[in-house]
């Protein structure tokens, strides 16, 4: 009947416009930032009085070599923006996927064992996420010191129950399906049908949050700059770069808006990565 | 003149134009009692919905008039179409558990139709409710008025989806497999209650079920549907008496009897769903599929 | 005839969620009352009843999926009644199920081929992906069907798979809950005429859980009847119908609406 009357198995899967782009500019971003010396134009640090404030390419007064305009210590922006988004990336990844691992680990174990673990971790959630979040990092990042691994661990800190609610609803109801009590019957032990059955059924939401996080990571990493609490040095960021746009954004507006871009583009482009992902790569079709 | 009569209809999926329905033909006069038998996938469903105009997004009309007291509804732009649908026309839904809102009471469930779409006062439409729930046989009208969902049976949404359904004083109401989701001694219930609500309004009824048993107690005629194809249509002692078509005389020979246990539950053979396939794959060469 | 399960005096209750206080213990609600009963070896017995008559439960604690409060199961001999998983791993073989929902008793994200294979490849069978195949044939779906997901199968087919699941195990007891309730009359005659044959040829003993009375008539020896967590009636299948006895059954029996115009029923 089925192969007569729908076309359930004859719809083709496109893959969307939104994969593409979402994996396009990620990817590009992904190379600028490993190959910045040879990609960037200039020396991100490298200051020219003589070169102040000079506008995009596309601007009467622009000089060659310096695309996107200089700030008002002569330093190239577009060569900044690139340097910065390895800070960017660093931070998206890393912080992204160790938020994922825990919170996950704990929301899955929470929402399928329940009894005794799903109270303790569920208590701890509600606990935790009594903090303020914003006030919590500042304090973090004031008791550890300024530095790439405070970021990352304030990131974590803070949004691991994120994904440790969701999973942990998911997990619930995946747990009472019909095809784990199967798996009961056919004698498999609690942890074997979580791994087993139910992981891949929260797969493609965990998949979703992952992206989700790295791009509210490189959010959060921008704010820290912006408010000068990030990375000690002075590699450029893209939340140093508009706090500094920001002095001069009624004589130099490219200094603030096209690291803003890039930073909007970014997290765009990691949430729409994660819905694209899931399009296209989960059986279940919708 | 029937007061639903559907010409030619014809459904096909958005995406690759995969028919649903094949060019299909009914007429229900006012008052009767009309069923809609078949497997899952015959499409028996989708003729109910194409009528009232709710058919899901991956589903387009690809031909055909569904005429409604006298008016071609797919002639009309889609607002008109709502509003004379809404007047005339309602829904008992086939799953009692999905189709109530959990986290509303029954009250405005039952009421905010009335209110919003038909343009009752509110007393009106509460006094309207109350007087509808006692006829469904609920006891203490006022308390369920005010629960939710959750706290009552299937039997019980059932009942409250069809007093629901008759609420606005409907000329048609389709009946999606109301009983399908019911246990036996329930379904029975139901069934009178819905048969009995009918009388007394004068509804016509679209019930579209697979059970044949269901059929011969309600309803007045019938059409049986294969693939989006309607292979017999008939009154129903017609039909029991002698199926003409052999897919319709297996399905009886399908359906279970406990009097008569070893001519019953006989699948449909193979032979005949063969011998359809080939119709059906005739019939789309013809129509350039 | 030798007994598979030998049942005394069979309690269950459950925790009433919904009547939680904050603190402390849910009220339990008595499901089911002290049964008694047996099941020989090769019978097909039927469990009918409403909804709330306890058959499910009674069900899911023959194949230990719930444990009982009070009473014994013994299988084949050996008392399961509150033997815990552990112990249970080796039995578990022996006793399998077949459920409900097509939709959600299969995992969406597993194909057929896999879902079929998991509890072999647990037990340690050998020669999975032919028995896999053997399976598929036997419950007469294409091969090619091991590649597809659930979704991509139709109510009656997923039903299939569910029965090639459970007895690629080469269990010795099937317990169906209710395997055609959600299937249309032709769908539900193939998997009832496929469950009739399947248990002829592979010799198994089954107990058939449904609402419908004239679904059971024809497969069924034996009919127990059960009403809020009792048997009302226990009785060989041509004697219940020719004439029974409790109240109960015979308001069962009138509530099914055979496809003859007329029969008085409404």
């Amino acid at each position: 009947m089925a192969d007569l009357t729908d076309g359930r198995g004859a719809v083709k899967r496109r893959i969307g416009t939104r994969l593409w782009l979402a994996g396009g500019w990620l990817t590009l971003l992904l190379l600028a930032a490993v190959f910045a010396p040879l990609v960037a134009p200039q020396d991100p640090l490298a200051q020219d009085l003589f070169l102040t404030r000079l506008p995009p390419f596309w601007e009467k007064g622009a000089e060659a070599g310096y695309w996107l305009g200089t700030d008002s210590l002569g330093r190239d922006v577009l060569s900044r923006i690139i340097y910065g988004a390895r800070l960017a990336l660093v931070v998206a990844l890393v912080a992204g996927s160790i938020t994922c691992i825990i919170g996950s680990a704990l929301g899955l174990m929470a929402g399928f064992l329940r009894g005794w673990v799903d109270l303790v971790i569920s208590r701890l959630i509600d606990i935790w996420m009594a903090f303020p979040p914003v006030l919590f990092s500042i304090l973090l990042i004031a008791v550890i010191g300024p530095g790439l691994h405070s970021i990352i661990l304030a990131i974590v800190i803070i949004d691991w129950t994120r994904f440790a609610r969701v999973i942990r609803a998911e997990a619930m109801a995946q747990g009472a399906m019909d095809y784990v009590a199967s798996a009961q019957v056919a004698g498999r032990g609690r942890i074997g049908t979580m791994l087993r059955e139910i992981l891949p059924n929260v797969l493609p939401t965990i998949v979703v949050l992952l992206t989700l996080e790295m791009g509210i990571a490189v959010i959060v990493e921008a704010i820290l700059s912006f408010v000068n609490l990030s990375i000690s040095t002075d590699d450029p960021t893209w939340g140093g770069m508009i706090a500094e746009g920001r002095a001069s954004v009624y004589q130099a507006w490219w200094v603030l808006v096209f690291p803003l871009i890039t930073l909007f583009l970014t997290v765009l482009a990691f949430s729409q990565l994660g819905e694209g992902l899931k399009d296209r790569f989960d059986p279940v079709l919708r | 003149m029937s007061f639903l009569s559907v010409k030619n209809l014809t459904l096909r999926l958005r995406d690759n134009r995969a028919p649903l329905l094949r060019d299909v033909s009914l007429e229900v006069s006012a008052g009767e009692v009309h069923g809609l038998v078949g497997e899952s996938g015959a499409g028996k469903s989708m003729i109910g919905k194409a009528v009232l105009g709710i058919l899901p997004r991956a589903v387009e009309i690809a031909g055909g008039e569904i005429w409604l007291d006298g008016v071609d509804l797919l002639a009309l732009p889609p607002a008109a179409r709502r509003k004379r649908v809404g007047g005339l026309a309602a829904l008992i839904p086939q799953d009692p558990l999905t189709a109530l809102n959990p986290s509303r009471r029954i009250g405005p469930q039952i009421t905010d139709r009335l209110v919003d779409i038909l343009g009752w006062k509110r007393a009106e439409a509460e006094a309207r409710a109350l007087d509808l729930l006692g006829e469904v046989q609920i006891n203490d009208p006022a308390r369920v008025m005010r629960q939710y969902p959750h706290e009552l049976s299937g039997g019980m949404r059932q009942r409250i989806l069809i007093a629901s359904a008759f609420a606005a004083e409907p000329k048609l109401i389709v009946a999606d497999e109301p009983t399908t989701a019911l246990d036996v001694t329930v379904q029975k219930q139901i069934l009178r209650l819905i048969a009995g609500m009918q009388a007394r309004h004068g509804t016509a009824l679209l019930f579209v079920t697979h059970d044949l048993g269901v059929v011969s107690k309600v309803c007045q005629s019938l059409s049986v549907l294969y693939a989006g194809r309607i292979l017999e249509q008939s009154t129903v002692r017609d039909f029991f008496a002698a199926p003409s078509h052999p897919y319709s005389a297996a399905l009886l020979g399908a359906t279970p009897k406990y009097t008569d246990p070893e001519g019953s539950l006989t699948p449909v053979p193979e032979a005949i769903i063969a011998g359809l396939r080939a119709e059906i794959a005739a019939y789309d060469e013809a129509h350039h599929g | 005839m030798a007994e598979l399960y030998t049942v005394e005096n069979l309690r269950l209750s459950l925790a009433d969620m919904t009547r939680k206080p904050l603190l402390g213990a849910a009220p339990r609600i008595e499901v089911l009352r002290g049964l008694s009963f047996s099941i020989a070896k090769g019978e097909i017995i039927g469990i009918v009843g409403g909804s709330g008559s306890g058959k499910s439960t009674l069900g899911r604690a023959l194949i230990r999926l719930l444990e009982p409060s009070g009473g014994s199961i013994r299988f084949d001999g050996q008392d399961i009644t509150h033997l815990g998983e552990e112990a249970l791993r080796p039995h578990r073989r022996r006793f399998q199920m077949i459920f409900q929902d097509p939709m959600s008793s299969l995992n969406p994200r597993h194909r057929v081929g896999q879902i079929i294979a998991g509890p072999m490849r647990l037990h340690g069978f050998d020669q999975v992906e032919a028995r896999v195949v053997q399976a598929l044939d036997h419950v007469g779906l294409p091969r090619g069907f091991a590649q597809r997901y659930p979704h991509e199968l139709s109510g009656g087919q997923r039903q299939r798979v569910g029965i090639a699941r459970a007895i690629a195990l080469e269990p010795e007891f099937i317990l169906a809950d209710e395997i055609v309730s959600g299937l249309d009359v032709s769908s539900q005659a193939q998997v009832l005429r496929l469950l009739e044959d399947l248990v002829r040829e592979l010799g198994l003993t089954l107990a058939f859980i449904s609402h419908d009375l004239s679904v059971i008539r024809r497969l069924c020896h034996r009919i127990m009847v059960l009403y809020r967590g009792e048997i009302v009636e226990l009785r060989q299948t041509a004697e219940l119908f020719a004439d029974p006895q409790a109240a109960y059954t015979r308001e069962l029996l009138e509530a099914i609406p055979l496809p003859d115009p007329d029969q008085r029923w409404i």
